[in-house]
């Protein structure tokens, strides 16, 4: 078989990029790839991000509503930069949640699903996205029963916040679903929606990396590599350029 | 009923550096070569595409190429009274797949062993005595340093390596490694240019009487053209290298080093996205006739051929054996069988500093644009007075500012919250890291075998893995961490933190994908898969190429002692079996 007429259907049988909004599904009829006598090429035959859409697509109303309060609790507004709602941290996990990350496509699901040791890594068959599901509604009817019938975006911020100090040390019982471990995931899925690229949903106008620092997708510091100790003087550019661009017309 | 396809010479499983080094050099001795690939097809313009490779999220922490456990994973435990359960995600290490295999997405630290490394049973009884070395199971590789320094040569000059030697033909050169075994000639590349945290770094070391010198890399000094004359570019320190593939051809891997060449041979023919099943033996079971894989979608082919080659990852070659029946699996009950014998792995530790007055821009960085101090490694000191061998490199070697991974703060810092965020700032310029990257020595309970319980999606056992640092290992890790330590006051930093290891190998956070053995090479069939030309005992036209075939892991990372294994198992293969395929190239 030659290359070229089977190349289209062949690419990416595991495609898991962070970037896949809806979970491709893989055509049914494909090939193996048998390359001879040149390295192929194909135009557009690269897979770029998709930029995130507007709107919600996980989260019902009332999860959105809880998952902006909590991330603008993780990431509050102050002196620093915008809070977590603001910055897109909830939209970047209500778009992870609806695609490969939130359906564990890549992760090994088989069963037995046993209770191992803590080297061993986490063991649940839930995927992030029914874990994210059930533990926002346990969190929900936990506060309800507790708070005089408020949800979490419904408490005064320092209730909020001892909320999430009692989650994170694991203080808070809800039920089968253990607080903490939900947390950590809670925490990193924030954080990894402040601090990517803002092609993803979070990280808005790069606020995270405009307070730190961090230059971005330049890709080319030949120039002051050897100038040690010295502030580099560009700010940051993501994979979609930078918003002064525009402004510049 | 797999469909029967037409007899190749070779059939290569798996095109990442040793299954492209082969094919090349095969190819060059007039075989007709097909080389099977279970990931898919991936090079440079295509796929590490300079206007979206920059995306930590999507390579870094998604890590989009890279093995998925969906496809493939593995069950681990820390002994052998433990149930064994899958790595459900990968984390601890993180196998490659597709065309370049790991070397696509790998740092570029790129290292000779030294030469007791190779003998090293030998070496450390003929030093220590044996009571010294019996809890461990080390072994002597069957080859030595001096038979391999060709192939070294040869690597080093295929990738375009910058570096400063520090022995040439045994006289010490100022600059580079005093402890590394003899070579032939300086390295391709100059060095890099440095960075300010390893300068310090070196600066520090110094001061303290060892020596420093930069790390020999495979992130290009200066733009290189190679023995098979593909050109590459030099390294914009871009800080994108360690989980990406390179935009700049300025890493060197099959894709920037032999594919180019290789892809236009008329003799050799890629097939992706084809995953091999197993290696089928005749009915005698002492000849490899064919491979048997399925393509992605579904349909199942056996390729027969004259000769097969195991050119996977490491771990990947050990399980085929399993699957296919060559060589016994080991038992640590018995201590027979010899494939799975003696996995190692990498006995890391960390220390982070932090300061007040300094901005080291962290992003500006290369995977291996550092300083190493070697003074520690290997027996490169007398271990009369301590308790234990081995040793470890001491590397500062900042990859990285990619902050979702980097954003060190102080130990007591919320992880959330105004406080985390003013800290995260405060310290994201003015804090690096160092490290140790510590041998990692064999012992019995330590090995690879097929797992009971848990299938992959074609319903195969997975490879479990039985596996903890061995006492030893510990006490070289502490002991490595105390002279970090006296580097870190060197430095005078507001504060450092030692990330010592300890028990028990945890396999959820990142430590190192350099997991070695489980079909090593040697003189005796008794403690080895392969002999000292990567040929199984058990079935001579298969050969097994790859950092499986280390007996221990040294202090070192392993890609340049796996080239360079390449290379001496195709001339092995070239000069003397095929003058007479099929025969044991080492009696047993």
């Amino acid at each position: 078989m030659s290359d070229s007429d089977r190349l289209a259907p062949t690419r990416r049988r595991f495609l898991t990029s962070a970037a896949a909004l809806t979970f491709v599904t893989i055509a049914s009829q494909t090939y193996a790839q048998s390359i001879s006598g040149k390295l192929p090429w194909h135009p557009f035959a690269g897979e770029p991000p998709q930029p995130s859409l507007a709107g919600w697509f996980f989260f019902k109303p009332h999860e959105a509503r809880a998952i902006e309060a909590i991330v603008d609790r993780l990431i509050p507004a102050d002196d620093l930069s915008v809070g977590g709602k603001d910055a897109g941290c909830a939209a970047y996990i209500d778009r992870q949640l609806a695609g490969s990350f939130g359906n564990a496509s890549r992760l090994y699901m088989k069963a037995p699903f046993l209770h191992g040791t803590p080297t061993q890594g986490y063991q649940g068959e839930a995927t992030p996205a029914m874990r994210y599901r059930a533990a926002l509604g346990a969190i929900d009817e936990h506060l309800r029963r507790t708070k005089n019938n408020r949800g979490f975006a419904q408490l005064s911020a320092d209730e909020q916040d001892q909320f999430l100090k009692d989650l994170e040390a694991g203080k808070v019982d809800l039920g089968e679903i253990d607080g903490k471990v939900f947390f950590n995931l809670l925490l990193q899925n924030t954080m990894e929606g402040f601090f990517a690229d803002p092609i993803y949903g979070g990280n808005r106008d790069m606020v995270s990396w405009k307070m730190i620092g961090f230059p971005g997708a330049r890709y080319d510091y030949r120039d002051h590599v050897s100038k040690h100790n010295q502030p580099y003087p560009n700010g940051p550019v993501s994979i979609t350029g930078s918003p002064e661009w525009s402004h510049k017309g | 009923m797999a469909r029967k396809l037409p007899r190749k010479d070779v059939v290569i499983v798996g095109l990442g550096w040793t299954g492209a080094i082969l094919a090349h050099e095969l190819t060059d001795a007039g075989l007709d070569v097909v080389a099977i690939e279970r990931g898919p097809w991936r090079d440079t313009a295509t796929d590490f595409n300079i206007g979206y490779m920059p995306d930590e999220l999507r390579y870094a922490v998604r890590r989009d190429l890279f093995l998925q456990p969906a496809q493939e994973a593995i069950t681990m435990r820390n002994n052998v009274s433990e149930t064994a359960l899958p790595m459900r995600d990968y984390g601890s290490f993180l196998p490659g797949t597709g065309v370049g295999g790991a070397g696509v997405h790998w740092n570029g630290h790129t290292w000779r062993f030294d030469p007791a490394d190779f003998q090293l049973k030998t070496h450390l009884t003929e030093r220590y005595g044996a009571e010294r070395i019996a809890d461990l199971q080390v072994e002597d590789w069957g080859v030595t340093y001096d038979e391999m320094e060709n192939a070294y040569d040869r690597f080093e000059y295929l990738c375009g390596i910058s570096g400063k030697a520090g022995n040439l033909g045994g006289n010490i050169q100022d600059g580079g490694n005093p402890f590394e075994g003899a070579r032939k000639r300086e390295y391709p590349l100059p060095p890099m240019k440095m960075t300010y945290a390893p300068t310090l770094f070196a600066q520090a070391a110094k001061s303290l009487g060892l020596h420093p010198f930069p790390t020999p890399s495979a992130n290009l000094s200066k733009p290189y053209v190679n023995p098979l004359g593909i050109g590459m570019g030099e390294c914009t320190y871009c800080g994108f290298c360690e989980r990406f593939g390179c935009a700049n051809y300025s890493k060197s891997s099959a894709q920037t080093t032999i594919l180019p060449v290789l892809m236009r041979k008329s003799n050799f023919e890629a097939r992706c996205n084809s995953e091999v099943m197993q290696v089928n033996l005749d009915p005698s079971g002492k000849m490899a006739k064919s491979v048997t894989y399925v393509d992605s979608s579904g349909v199942e082919w056996e390729q027969p051929a004259e000769m097969v080659l195991l050119c996977a990852y490491g771990l990947h070659n050990a399980r085929l054996m399993m699957l296919s029946n060559i060589g016994k699996i080991y038992d640590p009950q018995t201590g027979e069988g010899t494939v799975g014998r003696n996995y190692c792995y990498q006995t890391n530790a960390g220390m982070q500093l932090f300061f007040d007055d300094k901005n080291f821009n962290p992003f500006i960085a290369a995977g291996a644009c550092g300083q190493t101090v070697d003074d520690f490694n290997g027996d490169h000191f007398d271990h009369g007075p301590v308790d234990f061998v081995g040793g470890a490199g001491i590397n500062c070697i900042p990859t990285n500012g990619r902050p979702i991974g980097f954003r060190p703060v102080p130990p007591g810092t919320p992880r959330w919250g105004s406080e985390w965020k003013k800290a995260t700032k405060d310290n994201y310029l003015k804090s690096f890291a160092f490290s140790s990257q510590g041998s990692s020595y064999a012992a019995r309970g330590n090995y690879l075998d097929l797992d009971p319980t848990y299938k992959d999606r074609f319903g195969r056992p997975l490879l479990r893995m039985t596996f903890d640092f061995p006492d030893n290992d510990i006490r070289m890790s502490h002991w490595v961490s105390d002279r970090m330590e006296e580097i870190a006051k060197a430095l005078n930093p507001k504060k450092y933190v030692s990330g010592k290891r300890n028990k028990s190998w945890n396999s959820v956070p990142y430590q190192s994908t350099h997991n070695t053995g489980g079909a090593t090479m040697g003189a005796n069939p008794k403690t080895s898969a392969v002999n000292k030309y990567l040929q199984s005992w058990d079935v001579p036209n298969v050969f097994v190429i790859g950092a499986s075939a280390f007996q221990q892991n040294a202090g070192k990372n392993p890609t340049g002692t796996v080239g360079a294994l390449a290379f001496h198992a195709a001339d092995a293969i070239r000069n003397q079996y095929l003058r007479n395929p099929g025969a044991p190239l080492v009696q047993a």
